[in-house]
């Protein structure tokens, strides 16, 4: 939920990164934390298992400059991929503005794609948000891998509306920037209907 | 869809600075937050130093979420307070509301003397919290002019 201060004069937005095991949202959270200047973020919180999978969640604020007088701050939240997890993943739902869906583009992992857009539009619906309604933005992650589907073929089974897509290499930044300036683009616009 | 956003005033914000600095000497606490519990901060007051102010209110957010989970797992609403007592230095948190008042102290305060004054200004604080949340859409928004290339100008 978005949490505007007039004292100090900041906008904070929560943004959440969905998706299967292993399609790569904690590495979109890696490389915006390596290659943004230290004083715009802050920590990279990953609580994770001791074979660096997710647990809970990894967490990022970032600083993105100012509007209107207000500092912009995005919270940045990944959920754990794995199926058995899904406790976890309504609760890091709680009071989000903005979802990526971040999408496995090799063809073995189709299956588990559409299994995390049904369960994310399940949990969304679980907290009280429509993913019709919510600012929304599906990544196409792993476009540099031999076996992946085309990209039109992968957007049209998983696009839900007229969500932006981005092609993405999250590992070496291809698209990481693009996919976060289109849902922060999204959540702000969100803003102006107050 | 999402939540009608959170407003906090700056008359808001300073009267609950100055209820968080009086239960900070009350309480002889290093820190005192008030976070959301969707763990947007939103106040604080003490001993900052170099903590890291913005993670410790999404842990323990995700804190509350989880044991919260746990609670309604056996059949409790939730678990309205949490205490995590370290070495030397340890965290009180109370679920106010929809609002986490979080206490960090160390051997000059005592879980005891935290969780009395805790509960002792929780009403106050409820009352303070309600009328942030009442207060519904800002007829003056600020956003509501905002243009494609202020947010453009964002990523520049």
């Amino acid at each position: 939920m978005t949490f505007i201060n007039y004292a100090s004069r900041e906008i904070n937005c929560k943004i959440v990164y969905y998706g299967p095991g292993l399609c790569g949202k904690t590495t979109n959270l890696q490389y915006i934390f390596d290659t943004t200047a230290p004083q715009a973020r802050g920590k990279l919180i990953s609580l994770a298992t001791e074979t660096d999978r997710t647990l809970f969640f990894d967490f990022m604020p970032l600083e993105l400059g100012t509007v209107r007088g207000f500092k912009t701050r995005f919270h940045l939240y990944t959920v754990p991929g794995q199926v058995f997890y899904d406790a976890s993943r309504k609760l890091i739902l709680k009071g989000v503005d903005g979802v990526v869906f971040v999408a496995d583009s090799q063809e073995e992992r189709m299956d588990a794609n559409i299994e995390s857009l049904y369960n994310l539009e399940e949990n969304l619906q679980s907290q009280g948000y429509d993913l019709m309604k919510i600012p929304y933005v599906l990544q196409l992650n792993k476009r540099d891998l031999p076996n992946i589907i085309p990209k039109d073929e992968l957007a049209e089974e998983l696009k839900r509306k007229d969500e932006p897509v981005v092609e993405a290499v999250a590992a070496s930044g291809t698209g990481v920037f693009d996919t976060l300036k289109a849902v922060a683009k999204l959540v702000l616009t969100e803003l102006r209907k107050g | 869809m999402a939540d009608t956003p959170i407003l906090l005033r700056e008359r808001q914000y300073h009267q609950i600075k100055a209820v968080l600095a009086r239960l900070r000497l009350d309480s002889s606490a290093k820190v005192i937050f008030l976070v959301d519990k969707d763990g947007q901060e939103i106040a604080a007051q003490g001993e900052m130093g170099n903590l890291d102010t913005t993670s410790l209110a999404s842990l323990a957010a995700g804190n509350v979420a989880a044991t919260g989970g746990m609670a309604q797992l056996i059949g409790e609403k939730e678990f309205p307070t949490l205490s995590h007592e370290g070495e030397r230095e340890s965290i009180h948190i109370s679920v106010i509301g929809r609002f986490l008042l979080i206490v960090v102290f160390d051997e000059r305060s005592s879980l005891g003397l935290v969780k009395l004054r805790s509960k002792q200004v929780s009403q106050q604080i409820f009352t303070m919290i309600d009328e942030i949340t009442q207060s519904g859409k800002d007829p003056d928004s600020p956003f509501a002019e905002i243009t494609d290339e202020d947010i453009d100008s964002l990523f520049n």
